[in-house]
């Protein structure tokens, strides 16, 4: 009876980062997650979106002037 | 060439918008303010983006944005000194459209006791059990041995499991009255 473990003890013995008490059947680990994705699932304010594009945007301007220069440059 | 050029800055773009909700998350785990973490997430954008040469496409991402944004937080805690912590109090009404399986008072309980934390504990508790980082990327994010990373999170655990133990000592006291009052009842 005692030579081998039941589904319990295996399960218990899974190694997802055992002795962090994080996991999914802690909870303080599930309320972590819980605040944590309240604010993920807010979605991203638009002003940081915005620049975002803008800074996007910017460097494939100066990339585009840069690279005119350098096809110049080769031939 | 520039096709290649133009691939490669595509990719940290869009690397950078997925990785920003859970590092606007972490900003304000951080700062304790939405406000402020959108601006700390904004100078962390900035200084990314200036920055992505140096940072080789197909390693992770993620840490080295937290990294920026850590590093970003601390150097304007120390030029403009430490800011008397006033509560985010926008956040429980926030909490409260958010669907969960917890009641708001719920999560609004364990989060006064997450911010009644050590920073370094803090943000060790959350890089580990909410971000998602090993204890290694953790440790490199904080800038601290592994063993340092692992001390704090299992710290900061034994003091939450306490704080949370407390609070609900208290909400099961009206049922340990009514338990007594029953028992008495049934004894006359």
């Amino acid at each position: 009876m005692k030579d081998k473990p039941t589904m319990n003890e295996l399960s218990s013995l899974r190694p997802r980062r055992p002795e962090d008490g994080l996991g999914p059947n802690s909870d303080i680990g599930v309320k972590l997650r819980a605040l944590y994705g309240a604010v993920q699932d807010e979605g991203i304010p638009s002003h940081l979106l915005d620049l975002l594009e803008k800074l996007d945007e910017s460097e494939a301007r100066a990339r585009g002037a840069s690279e005119g220069h350098s096809a110049k440059g080769q031939k | 060439m520039s096709s290649e050029l133009n691939a490669d800055s595509t990719g940290f773009k869009r690397e950078l918008l997925a990785t920003l909700p859970s590092l606007r998350a972490f900003a304000v785990s951080l700062s304790g303010k939405h406000d402020k973490a959108d601006d700390l997430v904004q100078d962390t954008m900035m200084k990314a983006w200036a920055k992505q040469t140096s940072f080789e496409m197909g390693t992770n991402i993620k840490a080295w944005l937290f990294t920026i944004l850590r590093n970003e937080f601390y150097s304007q805690m120390r030029k403009r000194g430490r800011e008397i912590q006033d509560s985010d109090g926008a956040f429980t009404e926030r909490l409260s459209v958010h669907p969960s399986q917890y009641g708001v008072m719920d999560l609004a309980d364990f989060k006064k006791a997450l911010d009644a934390l050590p920073d370094d504990q803090r943000e060790a508790v959350i890089l580990i059990g909410a971000s998602g980082f090993s204890y290694e990327e953790a440790a490199e994010i904080c800038d601290c041995a592994v063993g340092t990373m692992k001390s704090r999170v299992s710290r900061a655990r034994t003091r939450l499991a306490d704080l949370l133990k407390v609070s609900g000592e208290a909400d099961y006291g009206p049922d340990a009255v009514s338990t007594q009052v029953t028992t008495q009842q049934h004894l006359t």
